[in-house]
């Protein structure tokens, strides 16, 4: 038999050849459906990790992925999470788009709930109308002000935003830790680490009787819209998708750069705040130490998820979030370790990245040969 | 205040600087071939589960430190199929490595939790009193110990003068030019990633095997974090990465001093004084972009793809 050329992937042996051939251009069908692709994969690699630790693996996967969300209270559970991971991902959409790798939303996340937070103890006992707006704006103002600081020191300073962004989110987990256990602990709190209940007009309204979905989701939703405007309908979403593919492109066209880095790095620090205000004055109303379960780093994968895409990004966060829901059913019900919600958010990343082959590379049928 | 104190001070210091110098060496070889892996937190923890695991089922001390450098290397084999065969984005797959391994090492550890560690056998422990102050920094250490302060020199002396050294820096600076000399770049960049794995492996099970005998979820900490920093504070030089290492295991150790004789600061202030140091240790190195240039390897993050 005569051996293929060097370039010629063989698949079945002396029958049939395979070619991988590179694109042109990346196929546009394809980059909406890899995600698809990634989601089942996970699925089939989730059900294969769940048999090799001793589970039935439908029933497995029924618990982790239906189960949650099978009555009203669970869906509303999971509009529940989506909702912050929804609108940290729309943040972080700006920053990928224009190849600002901010991965401290996190960070961003923890300082604008301790802004707020404090803005709304400060209301403690007082009611009034114009409490909770001035809430949301410390919150936003406070995600800013720590976004900046990596945006600020890469500008000015050349420093890696990576590992600055990431260092701080260490950092504002362990200022959120000193005041609740310490100076904005509750008097009446027998030391327990968290602070007083916020009074009714500094919290997000439920939306319904007995759920715990709450008002957050419309900002989640504003920030769906606002974004999709600017990115596909303003000059400035442009400028962003430029310098995302080339900076060098950007600054022949005269684009600011920094202020561009600096911008985005603020949208996004303004939507991870508004998240964390979410979160604590939504169903639980105070201040304590753990204000999310790591939503600004499930973030990251919601918004590669989506592709960067407004309307993509909801879908993914309601995917992502049934893995958080999964993860807590399956472990009441299953005894499955918990974790398991983390390592189906990395298998989702992994599987979407993966597939991102086929979006520059076919493989290409070139008949049989004998 | 002793001499012998002072001594046992700064050998506490080195401690708790074996797992950056080891994660961080590893890391260097991979960014110098030109890949940047942000996964070494996630190997870090990997190797952490596995050699405490593999110590508490065989019980034999060698197997698990193999085991835990075979587990970072497995680990950080999926990194290199993505990056290098599939040409995925080095950032996002690095960060869903360490999504993934800490996630994959809680799963794991679930069982190990509250175990008590096995004693690590330690190299001339009975030389320790036989010098004041140099004592018990030179003796009584594990063997990670002594191959942890060796690393930096073997690595800046395989950068440097040997042959295989030479590609992998010419494979990180100018991938093209590598490859029109016949360099097989894939191969290379896959052989670095495997090390790296492999070292953060080592960096995970001395935290759970020698530092502190145990297992408990998410103890690398941010650890691996401050190992990438590291490697841009050390401008891509080994040695420098063992100073490196010295400062911030020093913070460590003098915040634990500082609890101890009661001085009036937060904890929490404490606690983050390393990562805070780190920043600014990463604006002081990085203000000068004409030395960082000059000495990040110029094709650091970016994929390589031969058509053939």
């Amino acid at each position: 038999m005569k051996l293929p050329p060097k370039n010629l992937v063989c698949l079945w042996e002396g029958e049939k050849l395979i070619k991988i051939v590179k694109r042109d251009q990346p196929s546009r069908a394809i980059f909406f459906l890899t995600p698809v692709l990634a989601i089942f994969l996970t699925l089939v690699a989730g059900g294969l990790i769940f048999y090799i630790l001793g589970f039935k693996p439908f029933e497995a996967l029924k618990f982790f992925f239906i189960v949650p969300i099978a009555d009203m209270y669970g869906f509303s559970e999971l509009l529940l999470k989506a909702t912050p991971l929804c609108l940290i991902a729309i943040g972080l959409s700006f920053c990928f788009k224009s190849n600002n790798w901010n991965i401290g939303a996190e960070g961003q996340l923890t300082f604008g709930a301790i802004v707020s937070g404090g803005v709304a103890l400060l209301f403690y006992n007082q009611e009034g109308f114009y409490i909770l707006p001035i809430v949301l704006l410390a919150g936003a103002v406070g995600g800013m002000l720590y976004a900046s600081i990596p945006a600020i020191l890469k500008t000015y300073f050349n420093t890696n935003e990576i590992l600055v962004s990431l260092m701080l989110v260490y950092v504002s987990k362990l200022i959120l830790d000193y005041l609740v256990v310490g100076p904005w602990s509750n008097p009446e709190g027998f030391n327990f680490p968290e602070t007083r209940q916020f009074s009714e007009s500094a919290r997000l309204p439920l939306l319904f009787e007995g759920l715990r979905i709450h008002a957050g989701i419309f900002l989640a939703l504003a920030a769906v819209i606002i974004s999709w405007f600017i990115f596909y309908k303003t000059y400035l979403g442009f400028q962003m998708k430029v310098s995302g593919f080339s900076l060098k492109t950007a600054r022949y066209a005269g684009y600011k750069g920094k202020k561009m880095i600096i911008l985005v790095f603020l949208i996004s620090g303004a939507c991870a705040g508004l998240a964390g205000v979410g979160e604590i004055t939504g169903p639980i109303g105070q201040l304590h130490r753990e204000v999310s379960p790591d939503y600004g780093f499930t973030a990251i994968i919601v918004a590669f998820l989506g592709r960067l895409h407004p309307v993509g990004i909801i879908f993914a966060s309601l995917v992502v979030a049934i893995t958080y829901l999964g993860a807590e059913t399956a472990q009441i019900f299953m005894q499955i370790p918990k974790y398991t919600g983390q390592v189906f958010q990395g298998m989702i990343l992994f599987f979407l990245l993966a597939s991102d082959y086929l979006l520059f590379f076919k493989f290409k049928f070139i008949g049989s040969k004998k | 205040m002793d001499i012998n104190f002072i001594g046992l001070i700064l050998a506490s210091i080195m401690a708790s600087a074996v797992p950056l110098i080891l994660a961080s060496c590893g890391e260097l070889i991979t960014e110098r071939s030109g890949v940047l892996n942000l996964g070494v937190e996630g190997m870090m923890i990997i190797g952490a589960i596995s050699g405490f695991a593999l110590m508490t089922v065989t019980g034999n001390l060698f197997i698990a430190v193999i085991g835990a450098m075979l587990a970072g290397l497995l680990i950080s084999s999926i990194f290199a199929f993505l990056t290098q065969t599939l040409i995925t984005n080095h950032v996002a797959t690095g960060l869903a490595l360490t999504i993934f391994g800490i996630g994959i090492s809680a799963m794991i550890g679930k069982n190990f939790v509250g175990i008590p560690g096995k004693e690590f056998p330690v190299l001339f422990d009975g030389l320790k009193d036989t010098i004041p102050f140099l004592g018990p920094i030179l003796f009584g250490h594990s063997v990670v110990f002594y191959f942890a302060f060796a690393l930096p020199f073997l690595t800046n002396f395989f950068l440097k003068k040997t042959k295989i050294g030479l590609i992998v820096r010419a494979v990180g600076d100018s991938p093209v030019s590598a490859s029109n000399q016949g360099i097989n770049v894939k191969l290379v960049r896959y052989s670095c990633i495997l090390y790296g794995g492999a070292m953060c492996g080592l960096a995970g099970a001395y935290l759970s095997m020698i530092y502190t005998p145990q297992w408990i979820e998410n103890m690398t900490g941010g650890r691996g974090w401050i190992a990438l920093a590291l490697v841009v504070f050390s401008t891509w030089n080994p040695i420098k990465i063992l100073f490196g290492a010295m400062i911030f295991g020093g913070l460590t150790i003098i915040q634990f001093h500082m609890q101890a004789i009661g001085v009036r600061i937060p904890v929490q202030f404490l606690s983050a004084l390393p990562y805070i140091i780190t920043i600014i240790v990463l604006v002081v190195i990085s203000r000068d972009s004409r030395k960082i240039r000059l000495s990040t390897p110029s094709s650091l993050g970016k994929s390589f793809y031969k058509d053939n």
